[in-house]
C-alpha cells in the first residue's frame, strides 16, 4: 500500500523510514509563523528559563490582527513584539506595512512544497495550497518550539476531495469551499488531511487554492493540501530561490475517504449565521438587509478577489444604507490593485479602502457591528461575537456575491447581474 | 488524579468566540481577568456561578474555531475540573492539555449525565461516575499525563530541560 503526503512529510520530518496514520512522531519544523500574539508566547518563552531562541532563522512574525495599534494596549503589544525580534535577532520581521500573515507568508517566500510549517493561528493551513505541511497550533507550543524546535504531532489520516465539472458563471473558489464544509459539517474532516484534487483543483489560480485551503480548518481539518503543478512553480519562482522537493500522496495511497463533487449544476453559496457549516444557495436568503459588507482577510482579500469586486461595481454606486470596506490582503496586493486602476473603481463606487490586516475579522477594531446589524463578509468565520458584538449576524460569500449585494443593500444573486 | 464537579451541559460546536471573544484576545492579559469572561457569549451565568472542580459537558467538536489559547487558559483559571465532550476540535484539544486543563471524550457519558449534577471523574482510570452509573473511557496516554501533573506544557518543558542541563 502507498503513502499519503501527510504520512511521507511526516516521516521526513521525524526521520523514520515511514510512518502510519495515528501514530505520534516528533518533528522540528521548518518554519514557525506568530503574529501579534508574539509578545504573548514571548513571555511563556522566557517563563521556560531560555535567554536565546534556538533558531531564529526558522521564526517568522508578521504584525496584522490590529494593525496600526487601535489602543495603548495594542501599540504596547506591538513595542514589546519589535523589542523581542531585535533582541532575538529575528530577521524575518514583518511589521504593520506588510499584511496579513497568510498572505504574507507565501509573497515572502516562506512557503515552499515538502515543507512543515506550523503557526500560532489557525488558519495556518492555508499554506497547503502550495504542498506545504501547514497547521495552526497554540501559544505555549510555539514557545515550546522555539526552546526546543521539537513538537509532537499525530499522523493525520487523510480525506481526498475530488472536484470535477465545468465551473458556472457567478461560482468561485468560495462557493466550492462553502459547499464542502455544508455538505460534511464543521467537524466532517476532524483531525484529517484533507487532499483537494480533480479539474477543478488544476484550472484554479493559486489564491483560489488557497482560499480552499484556508477554510479547511472550518470543517475541522488539521492541514489542506494541493499537489504542486506547474501554476505553483511559476508562482514560487520569483518569490524564493531555495530549492524544494515536492511531495506527492503515492497513486495507490490509503485514503480513510474519497469525496467527490461535481460542481457544473453549483448555485452561489452562503454560509447563514451562526455557524460556517450552516450554508445555503445565495438564492435561498436573498433579500436580507445589509448593513455592511466587507471584501478581505486571508480568505479574499487577494488580487483575483478585488479584480472580480471591480468588474461588478466598475461605474456603480453601492447603496446608501451599506458600508463596504474593502482590506487587501498585503500591501503587495494593495500595490498591484493599484497599478491595475482597481481601487479607484472600488473608491468612485463608495468602498472604503482599508490598509491590509485582520482587525474587523475578530472584532478587533475598523468596522466592528452594532446591534441588530447585518454583514455580508468574504471572511471564514460567522461565529456569534465574532466581529465584536454578539447580537449581530454574519454572512459568509464570495467577494463576487458580496460585491452585488453592496450595490442591492441586500443579499443578492450575483448570477441575475452576470447574464 | 480525580476530579469532582457540577455538570454545565451544552451543545455541539461550542466554538472558541463563545468561549472567549476574540475582541479581548489583545486587550486582556490577565488570566485571572480572562476566567472573568468565559464562556461570556454562550451562558452569561457561567463566570459568575462555576465553582472549582465544575465540569463542562458538551457534544461534538467543542473548542472549533480559533487557535487562541485563551479559550483553554480563561476556563483553567475558571478553575474548571475538565471538559468531557463526544469530540474535540483539534488545536483547542493540545491547547487544553497544554494548559492543564483535563480533557474526557466518551459519548456515552455526555448522554448519561444531566446539568446541575455532580459526576466524579478518575483520569487515571479512565472512569467517569455519575447519577445513570459508571462509564469507562480511553485513559489519557503517560506523556498527555505527564504534561497534565506538571500543570501544562511550559513548566512541563521547563522540567525537561532542567533534567536534561543536570545531565
Amino acid at each position: 500500500m502507498g503513502k499519503t503526503f501527510a504520512e511521507k512529510i511526516l516521516a521526513l520530518k521525524s526521520g523514520k523510514d515511514s510512518v502510519v496514520a495515528g501514530e505520534i512522531v516528533t518533528v522540528s519544523p521548518d518554519i514557525v509563523m506568530s503574529h501579534d500574539n508574539s509578545a504573548a508566547i514571548a513571555k511563556k518563552f522566557k517563563q521556560i528559563g531560555i535567554n536565546k531562541v534556538k533558531y531564529p532563522e526558522k521564526i517568522v512574525i508578521p504584525l496584522d490582527h490590529c494593525v496600526p495599534a487601535a489602543t495603548e494596549k495594542y501599540a504596547t503589544n506591538h513595542k514589546e513584539i519589535r523589542e523581542f525580534v531585535q533582541e532575538q535577532k529575528i530577521e524575518n520581521f514583518y511589521d504593520i506595512n506588510t499584511g496579513v500573515c497568510h498572505q504574507v507568508l507565501p509573497e515572502k517566500g516562506h512557503i515552499l512544497p515538502g515543507t512543515l510549517v506550523l503557526g500560532a493561528d489557525s488558519h495556518t493551513t492555508t499554506y497547503g495550497a502550495f504542498g506545504t505541511f501547514a497547521a495552526g497550533i497554540g501559544r505555549s507550543e510555539v514557545a515550546s518550539i522555539w526552546a526546543t524546535d521539537e513538537i509532537w504531532l499525530r499522523v493525520p489520516e487523510t480525506i481526498k476531495i475530488n472536484i470535477e465539472g465545468k465551473i458556472p458563471s457567478g461560482i468561485y473558489p468560495k462557493d466550492i469551499i462553502l459547499h464542502i464544509i455544508g455538505d460534511v459539517g464543521a467537524d466532517g474532516a476532524l483531525y484529517k488531511a484533507v487532499e483537494f484534487s480533480g479539474k477543478v483543483i488544476w484550472d484554479m489560480d493559486i489564491g483560489g487554492r488557497m482560499t480552499l485551503c484556508n477554510m479547511a480548518v472550518e470543517m475541522g481539518a488539521k492541514i489542506g493540501y494541493v499537489e504542486p503543478d506547474e501554476r505553483t512553480m511559476q508562482w514560487l519562482a520569483p518569490r524564493s530561490n531555495k530549492k524544494y522537493e515536492i511531495i506527492k500522496s503515492d497513486l495507490n495511497a490509503e485514503f480513510e475517504k474519497i469525496i467527490d463533487y461535481d460542481i457544473s449544476k453549483l448555485k452561489p453559496q452562503i454560509a447563514c449565521p451562526h455557524t460556517v457549516d450552516n450554508v445555503k444557495p445565495v438564492s435561498e436568503v436573498a433579500g436580507t438587509k445589509i448593513n455592511q459588507a466587507l471584501i478581505g482577510t486571508c480568505t479574499n482579500g487577494r488580487l483575483e478577489d478585488l479584480k472580480v469586486a471591480s468588474k461588478i461595481l466598475r461605474g456603480r454606486k453601492i447603496s446608501n444604507r451599506v458600508r463596504l470596506l474593502v482590506f487587501p490582503a498585503s500591501m503587495e496586493v494593495f500595490a498591484q490593485a493599484m497599478e491595475l486602476g482597481i481601487l479607484q473603481i472600488l473608491v468612485k463606487s463608495g468602498a472604503v479602502i482599508m490598509n491590509p490586516g485582520c482587525g474587523p475579522c475578530l472584532g478587533a477594531h475598523e468596522g466592528a457591528l452594532a446591534p441588530g446589524e447585518v454583514c455580508l463578509s468574504t471572511a471564514n468565520r460567522n461565529f456569534k461575537g465574532r466581529m465584536g458584538c454578539k447580537e449581530a449576524e454574519i454572512y459568509l460569500a464570495s467577494p463576487a456575491t458580496v460585491a452585488i449585494s453592496s450595490l442591492y443593500g441586500e443579499i443578492t444573486d450575483v448570477r441575475g447581474d452576470l447574464k | 488524579m480525580s476530579i469532582k464537579g457540577k455538570v454545565w451541559k451544552y451543545g455541539d460546536d461550542v466554538n472558541t468566540d463563545v468561549i472567549f471573544p476574540g475582541k479581548y484576545t489583545y486587550t486582556i492579559t490577565d488570566p485571572q481577568e480572562m476566567a472573568l469572561h468565559a464562556l461570556e457569549d454562550l451562558d452569561s451565568k457561567f463566570a459568575k456561578e462555576v465553582k472549582k472542580g465544575d465540569v463542562i459537558v458538551a457534544g461534538r467538536n467543542f473548542g472549533c474555531g480559533s487557535s487562541r489559547e485563551q479559550a483553554a487558559t480563561c476556563l483553567k483559571y475558571a478553575e474548571v475540573g475538565a471538559i468531557l465532550a463526544k469530540s474535540f476540535s483539534r488545536i483547542f484539544f493540545r491547547n487544553a492539555i497544554n494548559q492543564g486543563l483535563p480533557l474526557v471524550q466518551c459519548k456515552e457519558a455526555v448522554e448519561n449525565v444531566s446539568s446541575g449534577e455532580t459526576i466524579t471523574i478518575d483520569f487515571e482510570k479512565g472512569e467517569l461516575s455519575c447519577k445513570k452509573g459508571i462509564f469507562k473511557f480511553p485513559p489519557l496516554p503517560e506523556s498527555v499525563l505527564g504534561i497534565l501533573k506538571d500543570g501544562g506544557l511550559i513548566p512541563h518543558i521547563k522540567k525537561i530541560l532542567k533534567i536534561e542541563e543536570g545531565e
